[in-house]
């Protein structure tokens, strides 16, 4: 049997439905104005819709010289993988180590990390930029690498002990019993357990490193290390207004980035206040 | 949390060797390490050494071209306290936090509460709400400069359209106008994430207490503002600390919108710091601008993570 449709459903469907208009309604225009021909942009007043819809921007922006699309969609991809890459390979066996056992500076990690979760690059920008210089590290991959990678660590190590701590030590102790190290147990019984929490883990990782703006603009100058959000606003200056490029390498962005974030969407709260809102 | 004292490699391995030899012992006093020691390093290196090296840079002289000079004592205190723009940019700052997080938080509640209910395709909406979270910011802030923009823009063509305004707004020119602007795109980026965390609270509530309101005859307001809003509260304290951080911290907004222009009309403290160090070339005093800006965040970090311990044990 059918329950009848009753108003309040209907009025909570349309203020749901206009909320989702209003946050998607600006990528939108984002999309339309990527498909306009470039003197379309600007002939005031504009237009909502294409008068003529150039889907060639989206294949003509992968030919502009300044910025290069591709060298910094690469480079993006270089230094976002690799900073996920070490922020699991350093706050795996930290997350796994803190859930099981209880050891001498714990809480003082555990604090450290909380601490450090609330500190963002911007923070202390000039710190490591002198830090860098010192160590002869500007205009380098491997700064954007170790930067990003710690200031997600926390993160990271929040949510996967979280996901060690749930696992029950019964799964374990029978790898034990079958002969199995503590390596083994880890990277064949618990790993595999815990895979929902590093696979959100590695996706905001990625996506924070994607997205960093500050950092990239500060520690790198040269060209052919030019991460996306460095290149983008380079089609716009004092010189050319590109703005349906702009928008066309910004979806590209962000497209993807959304897909992979909604799949984490419900593992998200509990890591980003640290367990205190599940 | 009965046997988290013993590690199940102790467990597994007691039957076999219970023969405790120094370098046994030694190695179970350095395994804490060998397992946290490179997240450690990595926190050290990257969060606690700038730390020092900003105290420091703030403390030294520093030459334009990056060379340092030697101790200076709080010069770059001084000359930083001796900027006129100083006392403004603070209040900018100060208006900044808590307006835009005043605002996320109460638009928040109410999209939390949308998110909440039951309709058809709420999923998606949840999706929808995730867009500007999962977005680059700077990407978001340089759509909303070409939308605001007078002559193309879409937003003064939607007003005119609907006859709000007669004439084109040129909304980033002014500095009141374009502040006010940014500080909407600000709430625009900070709503999805707060939302989620107030959405988390609710989901948390148990159905009981709401069928026993209703009992007693409890009305939709009064139920709210009597059961819901109170039990929100760690989770409100919690969405406003994250929340105060990151807003102070906002950069790509402002940068990619006015560069905190005209002049330093628009600039916020964090900035200003970014305008002293990479384009006046006065690290020393950016520094010294960071440090102020660094003790404030380590204030609310530790008001946080005291909260948050204390909340913890109330919840045990």
């Amino acid at each position: 049997m059918r329950s009848p449709i009753r108003p309040r459903t209907v009025l909570l469907t349309a203020v749901g439905w206009l909320v989702a208009i209003a946050f998607v309604a600006p990528y939108l225009q984002m999309f339309l104005t990527a498909l306009k021909p470039a003197p379309e942009l600007m002939r005031p007043p504009p237009s909502y819709l294409p008068g003529t819809w150039e889907w060639a921007n989206f294949v003509n922006v992968w030919k502009v010289n300044d910025p290069r699309i591709w060298a910094a969609l690469r480079f993006s991809l270089q230094v976002s993988g690799a900073a996920t890459a070490l922020a699991l390979a350093v706050g795996l066996p930290a997350a796994y180590y803190t859930a099981r056992n209880r050891y001498r500076g714990r809480g003082v990690f555990l604090f450290v990390v909380l601490v450090t979760q609330m500190f963002a690059p911007t923070a202390l920008l000039v710190g490591i930029y002198r830090e860098l210089v010192a160590l002869d590290w500007t205009d380098t991959s491997q700064a954007l690498i170790v930067v990003n990678a710690a200031f997600n660590l926390p993160f990271c190590v929040w949510i996967l002990n979280a996901y060690f701590s749930s696992i029950p030590k019964e799964m374990e102790q029978a790898a034990y019993l079958d002969g199995a190290g503590r390596l083994t147990a880890f990277t064949r019984v618990m790993l595999p357990l815990a895979m929902p929490g590093v696979v959100t883990a590695a996706v905001y990782t990625f996506i924070g490193t994607w997205n960093e703006y500050i950092v990239a603009i500060t520690v790198t100058s040269s060209d052919d290390r030019m991460t996306l959000t460095r290149a983008i606003p380079g089609f716009v200056t004092q010189y050319h207004e590109q703005w349906q490029y702009l928008f066309a390498v910004s979806l590209i962005a962000i497209v993807p980035v959304v897909i992979l974030f909604a799949s984490i969407e419900r593992h998200l709260v509990g890591g980003l206040t640290a367990g205190s809102v599940k | 949390m009965r046997d988290a004292r013993t590690t199940p490699l102790e467990t597994a391995a007691s039957g076999v060797a219970p023969r405790s030899v120094w370098w046994r012992t030694a190695g179970r006093a350095l395994t804490p390490l060998a397992w946290v020691g490179p997240a450690v390093a990595l926190i050290l290196g990257v969060v606690l050494w700038p730390a020092v090296e900003m105290v420091r840079t703030s403390l030294t002289r520093v030459s334009s071209s990056g060379l340092s000079g030697g101790f200076t004592g709080f010069r770059n205190y001084a000359e930083l306290f001796g900027e006129n723009d100083l006392v403004p940019v603070l209040w900018r700052t100060a208006l900044w936090v808590v307006g835009v997080v005043a605002v996320t938080l109460a638009v928040s509640l109410a999209l939390a509460q949308v998110l909440n209910a039951r309709f058809p395709g709420r999923r998606l909406v949840r999706w929808a709400v995730i867009v500007p979270w999962a977005a680059s910011v700077l990407m978001t802030a340089l759509l909303w400069k070409w939308m605001l923009d007078d002559f193309y823009g879409v937003v003064n063509k939607l007003l005119m359209d609907t006859g709000v305004i007669e004439t084109p707004v040129n909304w980033l020119a002014h500095p009141e106008v374009a502040f006010a602007c940014m500080m909407a795109v600000s709430v625009f980026v900070s709503l999805p994430f707060t939302s989620f965390v107030i959405l988390a609270g609710l989901q948390t509530i148990p159905g009981e207490v709401y069928e026993a309101a209703r009992v007693d005859g409890a009305g939709h307001l009064r139920t709210y503002f009597q059961i819901t809003l109170p039990l929100l509260r760690p989770v409100l304290f919690v969405a406003s600390v994250i929340n105060v951080i990151n807003v102070f911290n906002s950069f790509p907004i402002i940068w990619a919108m006015t560069q905190g222009g005209p002049g330093r009309a628009t600039d916020t403290t964090t900035t200003l710091m970014y305008k002293l160090a990479f384009l006046n070339q006065d690290v020393g005093e950016s520094a010294a601008l960071a440090v102020v800006n660094f003790a404030l965040i380590l204030t609310l970090a530790l008001l946080y993570s005291w909260g948050a311990r204390r909340q913890g044990r109330a919840q045990a």
